[in-house]
């Protein structure tokens, strides 16, 4: 079906729905370099306003790739609850974004239509948003997860802490680890990304966090970020795996480049869920995402590379993740060419994930030929705090020796915690007390040696 | 404001100190409040400073061709189809395509070659340039004692790795080595890649390479990564590269030996 919008003379017309998502889409380097971009800035705004005319039921009757060849598209349409859909089916993109402004769409109502909403329906209304609706609304959204501690409460916020070594050196991993927790990180997940696919070095990487972990009985749980395969191997020989990592995006293309697809991610869910291991739940699901995925797997079938990314959270939701991260600078500047543009699309996938029901977290990062820096990263990162991010990542010094990228440091979500009176996940809040490193919100001043570290050097 | 703070520099140490010897990651830095000490904000903006004109520091071909010259007898020299280095950052795909006026000039001889080298500034052309003729001095002769045809080094300017797919597939070669710098990190702005493409051609995904990665002093060094590439140039004529030829290098007696000398000259 073919949409238009008359200017003046002018008359635009987009000949079908995925075309109307792409030309409406704010600026950026991906969706220039896959030709898809609006040709003018009018073009541009004639797009959002068709955009912002179409019913929302459109979107259940044109899929942006076809349903008989993509399996995403598929989960999408099979998976939609109608009954979820019935208080907004009435309403235009540009009336769910009036909508989801107004005070009716407070934390219940927007979690009750969460299943009723596609990923295009919010990728959709995500375009028509500037940056504060993305933030109030998103922060309006309450999800709610748990392993081994409680994530997502109101006003607080999680961190993954990310040891990563470009050796895999247990030594310089554990260093890391307790530097990490004397700065009050790793509510999220420890988790750690290896530099080799060796099966060995995995397992050893797994032991030793799982060893400190109950060493010093931190409430957390433990991740090494590989693949789901490698993951289900570990399984099957009944090492100590808590969290099933996999990236994932939108298209059933895309995750064959990155060799998935929904069986096995169901298989991996299944499997570590039967292992019982969380404590106060057991949602054991870590995806990692990013826009630019399917346009650098050349399997983006003409879709903007926004909207592909949102249709992977269709991909995440239907396995209840603990954590979902969107890594959202990390792809480069092909995709995502400077601060302005990691930021816009750092809030959007934050938005639109948590808008899908999702623990929506985000690697606020960027690479060094992108054109962007430390400060671009404290906006990013205070915004989505204001926004109500799930959790963010915690690498020594903001600098990851093995993956050469820069992400936030412990030191950046202190900062955070500080400005905006953000708490951690409760259970670990109170191991952090209990250990002497923090007063319950602060950390302590050095003066006052914490327990934790001599437990450390006494091991 | 803490005592200790009063009366200090305002820096909370960090108790394990000791640990940040075990590791390059940036640990036990201390806190001003909660924040980055200035020397620790300093000295991160330094590294990423230092990163950031390694990205944008354009070839300066003339001293490297010279160099080639002389080791190889002859160096070409080429530019992609990204005109410069905003247009090369932003449009992947134009460098991995040679310019128009270099592809109707780049041709081979009839009979070909069995590898020809690809030298390109890729994302940082400093590490082409300090890395790159030591490689090629100590990998050249060797390949050429193994009766082996080899194509005349190219230089090549705003290069990304599947440049080296069109002039191998021009050229003639059986496999073609691009050796290009890396997307420059915080401790390692200089970091030379190679990777291995047997019977090159345009349109071959990265599926079909192997890569040498981390080539410089502080990393690969020049011999190791030459022995691992003349390994991989061996096996790939043989078998062809990709996800299939497995580097099994290090494995070989002349490879540990070698690093066990280079260990022991760096202890002398």
């Amino acid at each position: 079906m073919a949409f238009s919008t008359t200017l003046g003379a002018r008359r635009y017309v987009f000949p079908d729905l995925r075309t109307l998502l792409a030309r409406a889409s704010p600026p950026r380097a991906g969706d220039r370099l896959a030709g898809l971009l609006a040709g003018s800035a009018e073009e541009r705004v004639a797009a959002q306003m068709a955009l912002a005319d179409l019913p929302l039921r459109h979107f259940l009757d044109e899929a942006v790739i076809p349903y008989e060849t993509d399996e995403v598209t598929r989960l999408i349409i099979d998976g939609h609850d109608r009954q979820a859909f019935t208080p907004v089916a009435h309403l235009t993109v540009g009336g769910l974004r009036d909508w989801l402004l107004s005070p009716a769409a407070d934390s219940l109502a927007l979690a009750a239509i969460a299943p009723g909403l596609t990923p295009e329906m919010v990728s959709a209304v995500s375009k028509l948003m500037r940056n504060q609706d993305l933030m109030l609304v998103a922060g309006k959204c309450r999800v709610v997860t748990r392993f081994r501690n409680t994530q997502g409460l109101p006003g607080r916020m999680g961190v993954r802490l990310q040891p990563n070594h470009p050796t895999d050196d247990a030594r310089a991993i554990a260093a890391a680890i307790v530097d990490g927790l004397m700065y009050g990180a790793g509510d999220a997940v420890i988790g750690v990304n290896p530099a080799t696919d060796s099966p060995d070095a995995i397992v050893r990487l797994l032991e030793l966090i799982d060893a400190i972990r109950e060493r010093y009985a931190i409430p957390t749980q433990s991740c090494v970020l590989t693949h789901v395969t490698t993951t289900l191997e570990l399984i099957r020989q009944g090492r100590p795996v808590d969290l099933v990592f996999q990236s994932i995006a939108g298209t059933e293309a895309a995750n064959a480049g990155f060799g998935v697809n929904l069986a096995l991610l169901e298989e991996a869910h299944h499997a570590a869920r039967s292992l019982g291991r969380g404590t106060v739940g057991d949602q054991v699901m870590y995806f990692e995402t990013g826009q630019g995925s399917a346009l650098s797997a050349g399997a983006h079938h003409g879709v903007d590379q926004q909207t592909c990314e949102v249709r992977a959270y269709a991909v995440a939701r239907r396995f209840d993740p603990l954590l979902v991260n969107t890594v959202v600078g990390f792809i480069g500047p092909e995709y995502l060419y400077d601060g302005r543009e990691i930021v816009r699309a750092g809030l959007e996938d934050h938005c639109c994930g948590k808008l899908l029901g999702l623990p929506m977290g985000c690697d606020v990062c960027y690479t060094n030929h992108a054109e962007a820096d430390q400060n671009d990263m404290d906006n990013l990162l205070t915004l989505l705090g204001v926004a109500g991010v799930h959790f963010v990542i915690g690498v020594p010094g903001a600098d990851d020796i093995m993956l050469g990228y820069q992400s936030t440091a412990f030191h950046d979500a202190l900062y955070l915690r500080e400005v905006l009176g953000l708490g951690r996940a409760p259970e670990f809040e109170d191991w952090l007390q209990s250990m002497g490193v923090s007063d319950g919100r602060r950390l302590l001043p050095a003066g006052a040696r914490p327990a934790l570290l001599d437990l450390m050097e006494a091991a | 404001m803490s005592v200790h703070a009063l009366e200090g520099s305002g820096i909370c140490a960090d108790g394990w100190q000791s640990l940040a010897a075990l590791t390059d990651a940036r640990i036990a830095l201390g806190r001003a409040g909660s924040s980055l000490p200035t020397r620790e904000t300093l000295r991160f903006a330094l590294d990423h400073a230092r990163a950031r004109d390694s990205v944008h520091a354009l070839l300066d071909p003339g001293p490297l061709k010279a160099a080639l010259e002389a080791l190889c007898g002859a160096c070409l020299q080429v530019k992609s189809a990204a005109a410069d280095r905003a247009c090369y950052l932003q449009r992947p795909d134009l460098g991995r395509r040679l310019s128009d006026a270099d592809r109707a000039a780049l041709t081979g001889p009839a009979d070909g070659f069995d590898v020809a080298f690809v030298l390109g500034d890729g994302l940082s052309a400093e590490a082409l340039q300090r890395h790159a003729l030591p490689l090629m001095e100590s990998l050249w002769p060797a390949l050429r004692a193994q009766g082996l045809r080899l194509a005349p080094p190219v230089l090549a300017e705003q290069a990304r790795v599947a440049l080296g797919d069109e002039v191998g597939e021009r050229l003639g070669a059986r496999l073609v080595v691009v050796l290009l710098g890396e997307r420059p990190g915080l401790s390692s702005p200089d970091s030379l890649g190679a990777y291995l493409t047997a019977a090159p051609r345009a349109g071959l995904s990265d599926a079909a390479r192997n890569c040498v990665s981390n080539i410089r002093p502080a990393g690969l060094a020049y011999a190791l990564a030459a022995y691992k590439l003349g390994w991989l140039i061996e096996a790939g004529l043989q078998g062809g590269t990709g996800v299939a030829l497995k580097d099994q290098s290090e494995a070989d007696p002349a490879y540990l030996h070698l690093a066990a000398s280079l260990t022991r000259l760096a202890a002398l």
